[in-house]
């Protein structure tokens, strides 16, 4: 039978959630790097035992750990990432040159098919990427040096660069997205980039359809289909059939389109789940009731789902990169929040149950499927 | 001998219980003793100072013999009885965060 690992990084640690395929009985292992911020940790799809984790501190900075037997044990890895050349500045809050410094790896995205290649989105933004399994990074400049980086700019958490997705039939292409720049995409393995903002309308803005500084929030592609994209905005839900070259809202019916996750069913491309979050600056569920919403029309028509969820006096976040799905044959679905639970759902998302209740804030959660 | 403390969570990392000693060759200052501790305990690069500047992590400080050296040169001597080994290098995480 099918095994599931939950890979969940927290602000004070690692932990490896695992189960038969059932998914009802759960094996907790951790915390690993106890006290550390786990801003994301994922495995590599040809070599599943592999896995990479962003490890950081304001205290120490950046580590990077890396796993060869799922999760049991983990060495260091390189953690030097250098801009390429001279920094340059973006556009600090207030909109005065800032001077682009390294903060953090904020997401770990693996290659499709070598497992020493591994790609690194950073804070302040850019992208890097390692060939020799973590040993060693060098950013693809060409992103932050395309043209518009001095007009990006941060959002509340950061110039955070939070989104890289690999196109499993175009082995050129890559999208990656930032907050608050906007999302972007290369169709020549990470050399030279271009924004994908059109259709994107963000009022915050004094020009709301610029080419960047949108706050795109997450970005999600069904892997046989990745030329059509769903995005959450930090308003709207967005929806592109065309690589990223217009995008068109799909927010439809959802109580507020704001929110911070979103993903694709693993074997219906028309089927998205997203939490919304009521904001300004509140970034609660609306009501205090934890919804995940689907679409099963791959948008404007959503339904609630609540069954299992706590539906009053539920006042925490699901942050942008803490939802994932597996692949079994009906389809699993886990979100992790900031109160510290890691909800599954075992049938698409009927019916919800914690894995987990009292972690520290959730900071992401990835989902392997082993055989 | 050099004696270095480092913070809970730098312990953790580098694997190591509690003091650690260190052969540094030459004059020992700040510099000197970062650079035998990182040449031994290469998953402390970076932590400690940054990878290119060299400079302190702001919430990091430096402590020997009860003064704060956290603000001195990094090549300037450090006091004898840390040099001999009497006295620990001290790094320390600021009290912050939560």
């Amino acid at each position: 039978m099918s095994t599931v690992r939950v890979l969940a990084g927290t602000r004070k640690g690692a932990f490896i959630l695992t189960s038969d395929g059932k998914r009802k009985n759960w094996q907790v292992s951790g915390p690993h790097f106890a006290g550390w911020e786990i801003y994301h940790l994922k495995g590599s799809p040809v070599d599943k035992n592999r896995l990479y984790a962003s490890q950081s501190s304001g205290w120490f900075g950046q580590v990077v750990q890396r796993s060869d037997d799922g999760g049991r044990t983990w060495s260091t890895a390189g953690n030097t990432f250098a801009y390429d050349g001279v920094a340059g500045t973006h556009q600090w809050y207030d909109g005065t040159p800032h001077p682009w410094e390294f903060k953090r790896v904020w997401h770990l995205e693996p290659s499709l098919t070598d497992p020493d290649t591994v790609y690194a989105g950073a804070e302040d933004a850019a992208l890097f990427r390692s060939t020799d399994g973590a040993a060693t990074w060098q950013e693809l400049s060409g992103l932050r040096k395309h043209g518009s980086g001095p007009d990006w700019q941060p959002g509340a958490g950061g110039m955070c660069l939070h989104t890289i997705l690999l196109d499993p039939l175009n082995a050129l292409r890559i999208y990656i997205a930032i907050s608050a720049a906007g999302a972007f995409r290369s169709d020549d393995g990470g050399q030279s980039w271009k924004p994908i903002n059109k259709g994107l309308v963000s009022n915050f803005m004094p020009n709301p359809t610029a080419e960047v500084g949108h706050c795109v929030h997450h970005v999600a592609m069904h892997p046989s289909r990745p030329s059509v994209l769903f995005m959450q905005k930090h308003w709207d839900v967005m929806r592109s059939d065309d690589a990223g070259e217009s995008w068109q809202e799909v927010s439809g019916n959802l109580p507020t389109d704001f929110g911070f996750v979103i993903d694709v069913h693993a074997h219906e491309p028309e089927t998205l789940y997203v939490v919304p979050i009521k904001s300004d600056s509140e970034h609660f569920p609306p009501e205090g009731k934890l919804r995940v919403y689907r679409s099963r029309t791959g948008g404007h028509e959503w339904e609630a789902l609540t069954r299992g969820l706590p539906q009053s006096d539920c006042y925490l976040n699901v942050l942008r990169d803490a939802m994932a799905v597996d692949t079994l044959d009906e389809c699993g679905v886990y979100f992790g929040t900031t109160g510290g639970q890691v909800y599954a759902s075992a049938d698409a998302g009927d019916n919800w149950t914690p894995i987990v209740r009292d972690l520290p804030a959730v900071l992401s959660v990835e989902v392997q499927t082993l055989p | 001998m050099i004696r270095v403390i480092l913070p809970h969570h730098l312990r953790t990392l580098a694997q190591v219980g509690g003091e650690i000693t260190l052969e540094v060759p030459g004059p020992v200052t700040a510099r000197t003793v970062l650079d035998a501790l990182e040449s031994r305990y290469p998953m402390l690069r970076g932590t400690i100072r940054d990878h290119q500047t060299r400079q302190r992590r702001p919430f990091l400080r430096f402590f020997a013999c009860a003064e704060d050296w956290s603000h001195e040169s990094p090549d300037a001597a450090l006091p004898a009885a840390v040099a001999e080994g009497e006295e620990p290098f001290l790094i320390l995480g600021a009290i912050a965060g939560g």
